[in-house]
Formats: C-alpha cells, sequence, structure tokens
C-alpha cells in the first residue's frame, strides 16, 4: 500500500503545480505579447495586483464572481493601456514606467483597501469561483488560452505581423503595417491577462484581496517567458516549472530543509533560468526600443 | 581664481538645469493630488498645511522626518548612481536588508571594542554585505547579460528569506519574532544625546553620512577617471568598449558601489535607529523608494538629496494628514503620480516638441538649409 | 521626351517643400517621370533626394506642393496608399525581418489567408511565380539572415512587385553590390522597364548614372538644380551641378615612399558573432608611409578584421604585430597603447558617446592619460582647452566645445573623429568608411589628413565600400571576398573591372 501513499502524494504536488502555476502562465502570456510586439512590460506585477484587486472589488459589489473576473480584465486593459500609451507616444524608458506602474498598483489598492473595507491588511470575503473537479475555472481557461495565444502568434497574419513590428519595426511600416497601433493592441492585450492572472490569485482559489499576494509573480511570469523563448507553449511549460517550485511548499514540513531555503527556492530558480544556465534565449530584436518614423 | 570661479558657476547652472525638470513634474503632482483630496470632499489647503506641519512643524517631528530622509538619499544614490552605468539597480531593497542585518551581526558579535572601532567596523560591514549581494548581480549581468532588474527582484525575495532565517536561528532573541540588539559601543550618535530639543527624535549622525556620501558619489561620478568610463558605459557601451574602457569590469564596479550605498543605508538604520533587525512579512520599503527619489532626482547627487526631503516630507506628514480626516494613503498616490509623470518624461517631452515647433517655423520662413 | 516621341507621365511632383527642425530638406521641387523611363534623381548626401522619395512613398508628409499620378491629384499620407497607387520603394538599408522566410517577408502586409488562417502554401506559390515571371532567382523558404545580398535585394524587388508596383524607386541600390552585380541589376532594371515598369533610380554615383539611366534630375541642397537627358551630358558635368563647384575628382598625391611594415598580420582567424568563420587566414602588411586600401562588397570579413586588430573582436588563431611587437587579442585599450588610431564605420555606434560633450568625446581613448589628471580626479579645464585645439585644428563646426555630440552634423562628428585619432599620433591609422555619409567638402577634407598622415610616414589602413575612393587614395590594394584575400594589386595596376572580378571570387590570375 506504500504505492498509493506516494501516488496520492504525487497527485497533490501535481494539483497544486497547476494551481500555482495558473496566475503565472496567464502573466506570462501577457508579457509574451506585449514583448513580441516590442515593447517591455514590467509592470505584470501591478497589473496583477490591481487585478486581483478589482476582481474582489466588483464581486463585493455585485455578488457575482463573474463580474469580478471583468472587472478584473476591463482595469488591467486599462493600466495595459496607460502603460502603453506612456512607452509608446512618450517613447519613454520601459523598464521605469513598468516600474512607476507597479509602485501607483501598490499604493492605488492600498488606498483604495482601507477607504472601502475601512482596514488595512486584507479585504473581507466575497463570492469566489468554486473548483470545477480538481481544479477551479481559471486553469482550465489558462490551457484554453495558451493554445489561443500560440495559435495567434503562428498561424494569424495578425500574428506575423506582431513578431515582424517586434523584429524590425520599420520593414513592417514600409509595408503599411501599422506599427504603433498593433504595439497598443498587444500591450492593451497584455494588461488584460495579467488582470485575469491576478483575479485567478484572488477570486480563483482564494476568496479576497490580501496586500502583497502578488509576491513577485508577475517577475516569475517575465522569466518564465525569457525561460520559454518566447513562445507560449514554452512560456506555459516555465510557468509549470515555477509552478512546481512553488508547489513544494505545501509538503514543506515534510522535509529536513529550513523553510525560508523553500519560500526562496522559486526565485533562485528563476535566477537560474534567467542566466542562461538553463539555456540560451533571445529576444525579439526591437524589444524595448520605441519606434521613431521617418530614423534613418 | 576668476576661472575657478566660473567652473563653479557652469556646474551650478547645469546642476539646476538638470533638476528643472523633475521640480516642475513635483509641482505638476501636487496639484493632482490636491485635485484628488478635494474630489473626495477635503480641502486641500488644510491637508498640504497638515502635511508640512507633521513633517517639519517642530524640532523633534524635522529630526523624524531626517530619520526616514537618511536612508532614502542612500538608496536613492543606490540607483541614481547604477543608472548612470545604464542598470536598473532594483535590488536596492535586497542589499538594504543585507546591510541590516550584516551590520547587526556585527554590531552584537564583536563586543569589547572602543565605540568609534565598534561603529566604523559595523558600518563598513553593513555596507560591504550590501556591495557583495548586488556584486552577484552584477557579476551575471556582465558575465552573461542577465538583466539585472529580474535578478535584483529575485534578490531581494532571497535577501528576506534569508534574514528571516539568520533572525530567526542565528541572532534570534529567545521567544521574539526579532533579533538580539547591538552593543551600546556600536550605536550611533544621537541628536538627543546633546540637544534636548531633538529629546523625542531618533535623529542621529546618519544623516552627516548620508551628505558625505552623496557628496562624494557626485565626486566620482563627475570629476574622476572611474566616473567618465562608468558614465560612457551608461551612455554608450559599444562607443566605450571602443575607446578601451572594460564594460564588463564597469558594471560589475558600479553595481558594487550600488549596494554598497544601499548596504550602507541599512547599516546606518541598524546602528543609528532601530538597533535590532525584525522577522520580516513584507519589504522595507527602503530600497523601493528609492526608485521614486532616484528618478525624481533625476539621477543626480544633488537632485536625490533634494529628492529625498520631499519623499521624507510626503511620509512624516501622512499621521498628521490623518488625524485631519485624509486617508494617508494619498500620499502614495500622489508618490505614484509623481513617478508616474517623471517616468513619462512628460515635462522634457512637452518642453522639446515646444521647442521643435518653434524651430520648425523658423526654417520654413527662413528656406533655409542646414 | 525620347526618340522624339512624347510619352505619358506618370508621376508627377509639383513644388513639393519640406522642413524638419532646422532643415529645409526639399524647397520647391518639380519632378516628372515618363512611363517606362529610368529616371535618376541625383546628389550629395544629405541633398534631400530620398526625403523626396520617402514622401513619394507616404512616408513622409509634404508642407506644400502636390504629387499626381498618371494625370489624378493623390494624397499619398501613408505606405499603403503609395502601393495602392502602384508605387514601391526599394530602400538603401534593406527593409526585411531576419529571423523569417523570404515568402513571409514578401507577403507581410498582404497576406493570404483562409478565413483567419495564414494560408502560408499560397503565400510560398505566389513568390514563386512572381519570381519566375520576372525571372528574378530567389529561395521562398530560405531565411533572411542566411541569404546573399544580392538575393536579398531581389527579395526586396519581389516585394514592390507583389503589391503590383507599376512605379518603382530604389534609393542606392548598387551601394552593396560588386561591378559585376550592378551590371546584372542592370539588366534586371532593363528586363522590368520592358515589362512596362517605370524606375526612379536614388543615387550618388556619377558612373551609374551614366550607365543606367535615360533621364537625370540633379538635386542640391534641397532644390532642383535641372533636369537632363543622360545621353546629352557626361561626368564632369553631372559633378559640377551636383556640388556647385568645380570638383577635382582626383586626389593629389605623391609617389608612396615606403619602408619597414608597421603593421603585419599572420594568418589571421576570427569568428564573426554567429561562431562562424569571417576572416578565414589571412596575411598582409602595411608599411611605414603607405596607404593600404581593403576593397571589397560589405560583408566579406573587412568589419571583423578591423575589429580583431583593434581588440573588440577576438583573433581565433593568427597574430598581429604592430611594430614587430605582438598586439593579438590584447584588449582595445592597449591596443591604443600601442599605437593604433581607429576611424570606426560606424561613427553613432562605436565613434563616439553622443551624449557627451564634444570636450568629453575627444578624449576618448586617452580618458586615463597624466595630460589630463588633477589631483584624485580629471582637470576638466585641460580636457576643455584640448577639445578647442582638435576642433580649430580640424575645422570642427560648432560654437563652442560643450555642447552635445549628438548636436552636430555628421560630416563635423566625423572631423572631430579624425582630429582625435589622428592627434594621438599613432604609427597606424584603420580608416573605416572614413567618408560614409559626408558631403564633398568633408569627404575631401577627410582625404587629405589621410595622405598627409601617409607623407609623414605611417602607415594606414583603409576600409572602404566605395570602390573609388580606395583606387584613389590607396597604393596598394588589396581584395577580400568571404574571408580571404584573393590578391594585392599595385594601385598603378588596378583597374576596377579587375577588382570587380576580385570582390566577387575570381582570383588575381582571372582578372588578367
Amino acid at each position: 500500500m506504500e504505492n498509493v501513499g506516494i501516488i496520492t502524494i504525487l497527485g497533490i504536488i501535481l494539483t497544486a503545480t497547476i494551481r500555482s502555476a495558473t496566475p503565472l502562465i496567464f502573466a506570462s502570456l501577457g508579457g509574451n505579447f506585449s514583448e513580441r510586439s516590442g515593447v517591455f512590460n514590467i509592470g505584470l506585477e501591478g497589473i496583477m495586483t490591481v487585478g486581483a484587486f478589482s476582481a474582489v472589488f466588483f464581486s463585493f459589489k455585485t455578488g457575482s464572481p463573474w463580474a469580478g473576473l471583468l472587472g478584473a480584465m476591463v482595469i488591467g486593459g486599462l493600466f495595459g493601456l496607460l502603460l502603453a500609451f506612456l512607452s509608446i507616444y512618450f517613447k519613454a524608458n520601459q523598464v521605469i514606467v513598468g516600474t512607476a506602474i507597479n509602485i501607483l498598483a501598490a499604493s492605488l489598492t492600498t488606498f483604495l483597501l482601507v477607504e472601502i473595507w475601512g482596514r488595512p491588511g486584507q479585504t473581507d470575503n466575497v463570492e469566489y469561483f468554486q473548483a470545477w473537479g480538481p481544479f477551479n475555472f481559471f486553469s482550465y481557461l489558462a490551457f484554453a488560452m495558451v493554445i489561443a495565444a500560440y495559435y495567434v502568434m503562428y498561424k494569424t497574419p495578425f500574428g506575423l505581423r506582431i513578431r515582424a513590428v517586434g523584429e524590425h519595426p520599420r520593414a513592417a511600416d514600409t509595408l503599411g503595417v501599422n506599427v504603433y497601433v498593433i504595439r497598443y493592441i498587444c500591450v492593451t492585450i497584455s494588461g488584460v491577462l495579467a488582470g485575469i492572472g491576478g483575479a485567478s490569485l484572488s477570486i480563483g482559489s482564494l476568496s479576497l484581496f490580501k496586500e502583497g499576494m502578488i509576491a513577485g509573480k508577475g517577475f516569475i511570469a517575465l522569466a518564465a517567458l525569457i525561460f520559454g523563448k518566447w513562445n507560449p507553449i514554452g512560456a506555459a511549460l516555465a510557468c509549470l516549472f515555477f509552478g512546481f517550485a512553488d508547489a513544494l511548499q505545501t509538503i514543506a514540513t515534510n522535509l529536513p530543509i529550513p523553510k525560508e531555503f523553500l519560500f526562496a527556492l522559486p526565485y533562485i530558480l528563476t535566477m537560474l533560468a534567467v542566466s542562461g544556465f538553463v539555456g540560451k534565449s533571445v529576444g525579439p530584436a526591437a524589444g524595448g526600443k520605441p519606434y521613431e518614423k521617418g530614423e534613418k | 581664481m576668476e576661472s575657478r570661479m566660473n567652473e563653479f558657476k557652469e556646474e551650478l547652472r547645469k546642476t539646476l538645469k538638470e533638476i528643472a525638470y523633475p521640480l516642475i513634474a513635483i509641482l505638476i503632482s501636487f496639484i493632482a493630488g490636491g485635485i484628488l483630496v478635494y474630489s473626495f470632499g477635503k480641502n486641500p489647503v488644510v491637508a498640504y498645511t497638515a502635511l508640512f506641519k507633521g513633517s517639519l512643524g517642530d524640532l523633534n517631528k524635522f529630526g523624524e522626518t531626517l530619520v526616514t530622509v537618511t536612508p532614502l538619499i542612500l538608496t536613492g544614490l543606490s540607483i541614481a548612481f547604477a543608472f548612470r552605468c545604464g542598470l536598473f539597480n532594483i535590488g536596492a531593497e535586497g542589499q538594504f536588508i543585507m546591510g541590516s542585518v550584516a551590520a547587526v551581526w556585527a554590531g552584537w558579535a564583536f563586543t569589547g571594542l572602543p565605540p568609534i572601532l565598534h561603529v566604523t567596523l559595523t558600518l563598513l560591514i553593513g555596507a560591504l554585505a550590501g556591495g557583495l549581494w548586488a556584486s552577484v548581480i552584477g557579476w551575471l549581468k556582465a558575465k552573461v547579460g542577465s538583466h539585472e532588474v529580474i535578478n535584483g527582484i529575485m534578490m531581494n525575495y532571497i535577501a528576506m528569506y534569508m534574514s528571516n532565517f539568520i533572525v530567526m536561528t542565528f541572532l534570534n532573541e529567545p521567544e521574539k519574532a526579532y533579533s538580539f540588539a547591538i552593543a551600546d559601543s556600536a550605536k550611533l550618535w544621537r541628536f538627543s544625546q546633546a540637544f534636548v530639543q531633538f529629546k523625542y527624535s531618533r535623529l542621529n549622525a546618519g544623516i552627516f553620512l548620508a551628505l558625505i556620501v552623496a557628496l562624494a558619489a557626485y565626486y566620482i561620478l563627475n570629476k574622476t577617471v572611474r566616473g567618465y568610463e562608468i558614465r560612457a558605459v551608461g551612455y554608450n557601451p559599444h562607443a566605450a568598449e571602443y575607446g578601451g574602457i572594460s564594460v564588463k569590469k564597469n558594471i560589475v564596479l558600479a553595481m558594487i558601489i550600488s549596494g554598497v550605498f544601499a548596504g550602507f543605508a541599512g547599516a546606518i538604520m541598524a546602528t543609528g535607529v532601530q538597533y535590532r533587525v525584525n522577522n520580516l512579512f513584507g519589504f522595507t520599503g527602503y530600497g523601493l523608494d528609492g526608485i521614486a527619489v532616484a528618478l525624481v532626482g533625476n539621477n543626480h547627487p544633488i537632485g536625490v538629496i533634494l529628492s529625498a526631503f520631499l519623499f521624507g516630507i510626503l511620509q512624516k506628514g501622512g499621521p498628521l494628514m490623518q488625524i485631519q480626516g485624509i486617508p494617508k494613503e494619498v500620499v502614495g498616490i500622489i508618490q505614484g503620480i509623481i513617478i508616474l509623470f517623471v517616468a513619462a518624461n512628460f515635462v522634457r517631452v512637452v518642453a522639446e516638441q515646444i521647442k521643435q515647433n518653434k524651430e520648425l517655423k523658423r526654417s520654413i520662413e527662413k528656406g533655409e538649409v542646414e | 521626351m525620347r526618340g522624339g516621341i512624347k510619352l505619358p507621365v506618370v508621376i508627377e511632383m509639383k513644388g513639393i517643400g519640406k522642413s524638419f527642425p532646422g532643415i529645409r530638406a526639399n524647397d520647391d521641387i518639380s519632378l516628372t517621370v515618363e512611363q517606362g523611363e529610368i529616371h535618376v534623381l541625383l546628389g550629395e548626401n544629405g541633398a534631400g533626394k530620398s526625403t523626396l522619395m520617402n514622401i513619394l512613398y507616404g512616408l513622409y508628409q509634404p508642407d506644400e506642393g502636390q504629387i499626381f499620378v498618371k494625370g489624378e491629384p493623390v494624397k499619398i499620407t501613408n505606405p499603403n496608399i503609395a502601393i495602392s497607387h502602384g508605387i514601391g520603394m526599394v530602400h538603401q538599408h534593406f527593409m526585411l525581418v531576419p529571423p523569417f522566410t523570404v515568402a513571409e517577408n514578401i507577403i507581410l502586409g498582404k497576406e493570404p489567408s483562409k478565413g483567419i488562417t495564414l494560408d502560408l502554401d499560397k503565400a510560398i506559390k505566389d513568390v514563386e511565380e512572381l519570381s519566375k515571371k520576372y525571372e528574378l532567382k530567389v529561395d521562398s523558404q530560405a531565411l533572411i539572415q542566411d541569404i546573399s545580398v544580392g538575393m536579398q535585394q531581389r527579395v526586396e524587388i519581389l516585394k514592390t512587385l507583389y503589391r503590383g508596383a507599376e512605379i518603382l524607386i530604389l534609393d542606392e541600390p548598387t551601394a552593396v553590390l560588386t561591378p559585376q552585380e550592378i551590371e546584372e541589376l542592370g539588366v534586371i532594371l532593363k528586363s522590368l522597364v520592358n515589362q512596362g515598369k517605370s524606375i526612379i533610380l536614388i543615387t550618388h554615383k556619377l558612373k551609374e548614372v551614366m550607365s543606367m539611366s535615360d533621364r537625370v534630375t540633379i538635386v542640391r541642397r534641397g532644390k532642383v538644380v535641372d533636369t537632363l537627358n543622360t545621353k546629352d551630358t557626361n561626368i564632369d558635368e553631372l559633378a559640377e551641378k551636383m556640388v556647385g563647384r568645380k570638383v577635382n575628382l582626383t586626389v593629389d598625391k605623391q609617389e608612396a615612399k615606403t619602408a619597414a611594415p608597421i603593421l603585419e598580420i599572420k594568418d589571421l582567424k576570427v569568428l564573426d558573432s554567429r561562431k562562424l568563420e569571417a576572416v578565414k587566414g589571412v596575411s598582409l602588411q602595411v608599411h611605414s608611409g603607405e596607404i593600404l586600401g581593403i576593397a571589397g562588397v560589405d560583408g566579406n570579413g573587412q568589419s571583423d578584421l578591423v575589429q580583431a586588430i583593434t581588440g573588440l573582436a577576438k583573433a581565433e588563431s593568427g597574430e598581429i604585430l604592430l611594430n614587430g611587437k605582438e598586439i593579438t587579442n590584447l584588449p582595445p585599450k592597449d591596443v591604443i597603447a600601442s599605437g593604433v588610431g581607429h576611424i570606426p564605420e560606424d561613427r553613432h555606434k562605436r565613434g563616439l558617446v553622443l551624449n557627451y560633450s564634444l570636450a568629453e568625446n575627444s578624449i576618448l581613448g586617452s580618458h586615463y592619460s597624466k595630460r589630463f589628471r588633477q589631483g584624485l580626479g580629471l582637470s576638466y579645464q585641460r580636457i576643455r582647452e584640448y577639445s578647442r585645439k582638435l576642433i580649430e585644428e580640424y575645422d570642427v563646426r560648432t560654437p563652442n566645445e560643450k555642447v552635445l555630440a549628438k548636436s552636430l552634423s555628421g560630416g563635423n562628428q566625423q572631423k572631430l573623429i579624425v582630429a582625435r585619432e589622428i592627434d594621438r599620433d599613432p604609427s597606424l591609422c584603420i580608416a573605416a568608411q572614413p567618408t560614409r555619409g559626408l558631403d564633398v567638402g568633408a569627404i575631401e577634407f577627410v582625404h587629405k589628413k589621410l595622405v598627409e598622415l601617409r607623407d609623414e610616414g605611417k602607415a594606414v589602413l583603409l576600409v572602404s565600400l566605395e570602390l573609388d575612393e580606395v583606387m584613389t587614395l590607396s597604393d596598394r590594394i588589396a581584395v577580400m571576398y568571404d574571408g580571404k584575400i584573393v590578391g594585392i594589386l599595385d594601385a598603378n595596376d588596378a583597374t576596377e573591372k579587375k577588382l570587380g572580378i576580385m570582390m566577387a571570387g575570381g582570383s588575381a590570375q582571372d582578372a588578367e
């Protein structure tokens, strides 16, 4: 009967892995769209934060978690649009803008948290998504999103144009492809997806918003993207890998390792991943560079 | 003598130009914040008066404001310095934490030393710990081109957990969620020891140290060969390489110096203010605030000093604003707006657009070429 | 009019004006292009020809003026509209996405699709049909980063034909071609004309104007100088109209007085960024008092050779000796200290820190020298003095030495770089594309300085894509092809035909 025990434990780890990976997958896919079009989105963390908060807020106001999800998508999209506007129109440094959004998101959610619930720390419980089988709705959605993202990127004209804009925007421009519009769309999509990712954390398995609950997942998602070579399927697999490291915490007590080390493990692995100790990857050539019409 | 005077005037003019844009951004953000306060039904004038009274109202309050300003100057410098080399040291938070914990260890472990020596040793060890922590990020960037933002953030989390581990095991005050306190011989001199007006503040010698470091940073960046090389790498690594400058060496060096500043900030907090380290449930915020300080200070050491004062005032004036019925989180939002404006180079973009339109008009009228 | 018959006008640009901040790029320019002709727009770098064509193609909007296509007035606000009117453009720097295939590049923006799915099979089929029809051989499934420059150009032309271009604009198409490939391009253009196309050619190369065009419009400083039938004019007249004064197309130089070799390269191998051999065993010498020119089409290893000598790239094997001392794989700092000056081929990437002042740029490479020190730090007073000296001696046009390098014109930026590198009194000066993008006045200046260096007994290694420049300046000419030196000729023995054969891979014997 030992085998059953091991299978049960593996089962627990697998479900925990997928559950941990789900928010990462959404954010990572979002990052994929943005970066493939040539815009770094370091603000995924902040957008996940406002997404998580919005989901709780709209669920609180309407009593429906679906409204919460919709709210997260809209708010996430708006923040994505803000990032796009600053990066594309103002041609600001994209890493700074993303960081600014992260800081703004943190202070905004804290402010609203106190305003609405009267105390800092965390909100009350709200209506959330009950699980369907071993996973909740978001995990199934994530799976579908990965396939959809892959299809769009590699099998549609829109995806071809996105990749062209990210590699050689001027070439696309001379063929009448609107570089700015494509970038705006892609960065807004990344905001929507990151919003869903945040929602999956707050009303997907929990039922509330807690300050600091995103805990760097927005950045781990970026690392997964790099690790997955800017490919939706690769990124999803990388997210599973990081989700696994996270899931180890559930059986942490059984291992003779200090718990702080296990907490730190996902972050250590991320560093190893982006430092090329597990394979090198090169991003879109025009990544991070604002596009100027008429440059020689 | 005449040329020395001209040089100084030149420096002043350049410095003022560099901090002009951020100053305008701050002004706009305060106005935006005022509008926000008004929209919540409160009086902006009351709010801002409370803000300034709460932070500068009397010497004690001023002292406490400076207590916050001190680490902000240093973490702001940390990030500004790294930026000059083209690096975004978002890992300053982790370097701050390591500096704190290392300093507390040194302050607790090396008893029996004369105070001057003990304080110096403690501060040095804290600063070096920060430098070491940052060197990992620098080395990874130089060796494999790994992005310092992601690594920095990861090392922030790793630092937090490592600090907790140390605080709850080796340095643990039994039954408590914090570390041992440092010995008296390691503590920084406090103003309250000599001036009764500062009796209720924790203002310490750290503020002087921070200002000295800022001036040193200014000198290094703008007046030395090393600074020339670092800035060249920041502006154009290809040209720097062509000019015989080692890009890799300067990246690592800039990160180490940056980490030393952040670690020093943590060390000052440990030896001057808190005397111990807590089990952390989240980040201290000094490192992250340093980003805002550096941005608003336009990555210029003098700008950073002024910017740190601004943020100190914002943070310390909050509670008094709260008493007036205005939630202190408004401060956080004003901060966020400031950063957004500065990040967007809003003022600069608008100014350049105006300049370009004027030049365009002139060219069309004159019908000139080149 | 050609052959006495008045042909229909396909393109008319009337009174075009366009300003940028500080520059009036086009001033009341009028141009007509007739059906079936090859019309050249001739002018120096910066004359305004590319701007005019970018307006025609919808990348810029004119401030004044009108455009007529086949007699109809049109407003071309973006490339899509230009394309819909049958205008296609092949840019000077290719607009191809390197990791995409040939087919993907050609269809981008006009993709065949089944529903929302991309139909790549149809794309490939369409491309191959087009390739056959116009006899432009391409490999539709190859990645752009893997194909030759000549094929890349054919892909660019196919891009325009795929969109039904009737009028083709080609911007400096011969910059990247060998003399033989230029002839082939001429054949392709004539064939396109026979199939009913009209062609506008932008160039500053006088020889090509004479051999390829029917009519030529000369542009100078944003204005049209004249429009002539090619067969009614000659190179000297064109040159004079292009520049505005009589131009000396040769360089005054005395016979070389050479002595011992200053630079010796023995069997050098260098890998490029993709770990492929870019320099495959090169040996050469440059003597004191001589200019050795390296001719060759871009991408045959010249850049990698220069980078290896200057320490910016690693030498896999072989030796590099300067004045008998080995400098192989020394870091750039030591190479500079050994006495090597380097005028880099990309002045914005390598030659200058654009956000530094002219003063700070003047000491790049010698910034650690004791002469600029003061106590623990730098003496900015001495740095500025030095900079002012360079600016005056080399006629750099600038209000003062404190302005940022990015505010200077290309010609003046290059003069500062030349000043800096030569004033260090190097034994060897490497000049890579030293006159790229410069106007005639600046070109003459740089050439003069290089000859002066050589007359002082220094060694000059000139690497240039402009064959004329190599032929007029050099005492000996080496040709690089596919990472090897295929031959070294004495300047007196070198003809364009011989060099052209060698640049395309033929040996020195083939060329005899």
